[in-house]
């Protein structure tokens, strides 16, 4: 249904908007992907790294006191924020770092937002002796300075970008920026389903042992599928990992749950939905919040993670089939659920997550109890304990 | 074919300006400036807040002028232009995103009635292009593609043949900003392309001063020098800032009119 059909395309969104320099690795990383991708040895090696390295496979848990508080449909966790490394960012980092080391590159280049993808790929180049560089903004190392300190602890290079918004996007342009400089030993390891193609697919296939393994164990578990699917999506590799292994089951609704940041205003929000329209931006075709004239509009998200201004392109094309849809949670609504999550159930999710979390306490309570929610808690939350705190202080 | 006008043995001098930067007075003072010192054609970059492909000072002057020049001014822009240098080629050089956000077709009209000789569109491949094309043809408004060290001969053939103006061979691997050198395979690169095609070439990235143009002026058509214009503006448009343009362009001009 959502496979890649025009190169590199879902429907009309995705394609490859890449200046000319970028073309050739794209397309070299392209093929050797492919090749890959039916190379049963590479399989099993990366099956063998998620189950030896990262841990996995994850629980699913029932969230007993927080399915009794909202008070209808049984929540589901997918655990997620017990890979290794806290989230699910590990399980594409190993995924390319394999393709990066059989194509003999040495170097590693990564962009992070929240520092989770950061300190995922560090931990993997650490993990196999390659010299790694991460570019982050500086507003965003500020506030998440632990995951900074991992990332350095781990070996890698910290580079702040000073550029722009001095977040994510930044951050991505300027490892665009090193990649097509160093293109030649350097392996560009992008951390969303986002970006010139291949990347949203390869993301996407790196990330689909999440839905794979939900969909085992929640039929173990409940006897059978969920009613509903829950997931937030800032560049959409946790949700489109989750969402892509139930495609097919028609009867599982998917909601995609983006950053609705402090207000609905231009610049205060990252729901690209939304507030957005199509366009063009770091190399791929999708929804992008942008101004009258095409200029890429600021964004805010208490979550690093969410805070940014595309969607990946294979949920925009979900949407328009309507095979999923897309809401948007506010930092306050999901600053309250990180709080109730860790009263209740006794873990501590990202603010990313807590988004997926806020959305699916709001939506259980229109359910009935014998529906199912399964939300997939991406990754865990002690990088933003400070965040938490100082919004506590000051509100 | 020749891209500069002014005879054989002339290469083509072309200045980039980053449209907006610091002001639009200021460029159109930078165009009457570079066009006075010899410019062939003038690259209008259009101000984009995310240039992925430009260095540091590229990207600083773009996404600055971002906030007050659109895509809908530098079209103004050219067309002010040309009313006092008519029939001067003005190349625009843009991401894709502007154009997209002001529709393929509008753009296309919009540019040919501005009198835009032609577009450079740096994060649109042909590949992506099919479209875009079919708009500018039908109002014959020229194609500028990129080809790079990267780009296999496989793929060349089609950006030579997509490009309707002139091909823009980009000199190194990596974002515009100024070199101390040039790479030392560029003309052993040029030569295979001109095998290939008979359009003209055009090369870009790096060139910084008269030394480099000279040496880049044997191999191609044109010799194009971004970053180490918008460098002087970084002081402000004073009249030291506009007397160091106009030094640098006659230095340039120099070494693209009387290389042998």
């Amino acid at each position: 249904m959502s496979s890649v059909n025009r190169v590199g395309y879902f429907g009309s969104y995705g394609g490859r908007f890449a200046p000319e320099t970028l073309m050739g690795p794209l397309i070299e990383l392209e093929a050797f992907y492919s090749r890959m991708k039916r190379d049963a040895q590479f399989q099993a090696e990366y099956l063998d790294l998620l189950k030896t390295f990262v841990g996995r496979k994850t629980p699913l848990t029932l969230a007993s006191r927080l399915t009794e508080v909202c008070g209808g449909a049984k929540i589901f966790l997918k655990r997620e924020d017990l890979a290794h490394t806290g989230a699910h960012k590990i399980n594409n980092a190993v995924g390319q770092i394999l393709l990066a080391r059989r194509m003999g590159k040495k170097r590693i280049i990564a962009e992070t937002g929240a520092g989770q993808h950061g300190v995922a790929t560090a931990t993997v180049a650490a993990k196999f002796g390659l010299e790694c560089v991460v570019y982050m903004g500086k507003v965003d190392i500020e506030r998440q300075a632990q995951n900074v300190q991992r990332m350095n602890l781990l070996g890698a290079r910290v580079v702040p970008v000073t550029s722009g918004t001095q977040t994510l996007k930044d951050a991505v342009s300027e490892a665009m920026r090193d990649w097509v400089t160093h293109y030649q030993e350097s392996y560009y390891l992008l951390g969303s389903a986002l970006g010139p193609h291949p990347y949203p697919e390869m993301v996407r296939d790196f990330q689909r042992v999440i839905g794979i393994e939900a969909r085992e164990q929640i039929l173990e578990a409940a006897g059978r599928l969920p009613d509903e699917l829950i997931a937030c999506v800032g560049g959409g590799s946790n949700s489109i990992g989750l969402f892509h292994p139930f495609l097919a089951d028609t009867q599982v609704k998917m909601t995609g749950v983006e950053a609705g940041g402090r207000s609905s205003k231009p610049g205060e929000h990252a729901a690209r939905f939304e507030g957005g329209s199509v366009g063009v931006l770091q190399g791929t075709q999708s929804f992008i919040l942008q101004d009258q004239n095409g200029q890429i509009l600021n964004t805010h998200s208490i979550s690093a993670g969410l805070d940014y201004a595309a969607i990946g392109p294979e949920h925009a094309f979900l949407r328009e089939i309507k095979r999923a849809n897309y809401v948007s949670i506010r930092d306050h609504e999901a600053l309250q659920a990180f709080r109730e999550l860790a009263r209740l159930e006794g873990i501590i999710p990202a603010l990313e997550s807590s988004h997926a979390v806020a959305y699916a306490m709001k939506r259980a309570a229109e359910l009935q109890p014998d529906q199912i929610i399964l939300v997939n808690l991406s990754g865990r939350g002690d990088k933003d304990l400070n965040t938490v705190l100082q919004q506590g202080a000051s509100s | 074919m020749s891209l500069s006008e002014r005879g054989p043995n002339t290469v083509a001098f072309i200045p980039f300006v980053v449209a907006g930067d610091p002001d639009q007075d200021t460029t159109l003072k930078m165009i009457d400036l570079l066009i006075e010192e010899g410019a062939d054609l003038i690259e209008l970059g259009v101000p984009f807040s995310d240039a992925l492909a430009d260095g540091p000072v590229i990207q600083f002057a773009s996404e600055k002028a971002a906030s007050t020049t659109s895509l809908d001014d530098v079209l103004k822009l050219v067309k002010r232009a040309r009313e006092k240098h008519a029939g001067f080629r003005f190349v625009l050089f843009t991401y894709v995103n502007p154009i997209l956000r002001m529709g393929e077709e509008e753009f296309a009209a919009r540019a040919s009635e501005a009198g835009v000789y032609a577009v450079l569109v740096v994060d649109l491949p042909p590949d992506e292009s099919v479209v875009y094309r079919e708009c500018m043809a039908k109002v014959n408004v020229k194609t500028v593609f990129l080809a790079s060290p990267t780009t296999s001969l496989e793929r060349f053939d089609p950006i030579a043949r997509d490009s309707t103006a002139f091909v823009y061979y980009v000199s190194r691997a990596g974002v515009t900003g100024v070199q101390e050198k040039m790479s030392s395979t560029l003309s052993v690169e040029v030569k295979r392309l001109r095998e290939r095609t008979d359009k003209p070439i055009a090369v870009g990235f790096g060139i910084s001063n008269g030394g480099l143009a000279r040496e880049v002026a044997q191999i191609a058509d044109g010799v194009v020098v971004g970053s180490a214009f918008v460098k002087i503006l970084e002081q402000g448009a004073t009249l030291a800032a506009l007397d160091q343009v106009r030094v640098l362009a006659r230095e340039i001009r120099t070494a693209t009119r009387n290389h042998s």
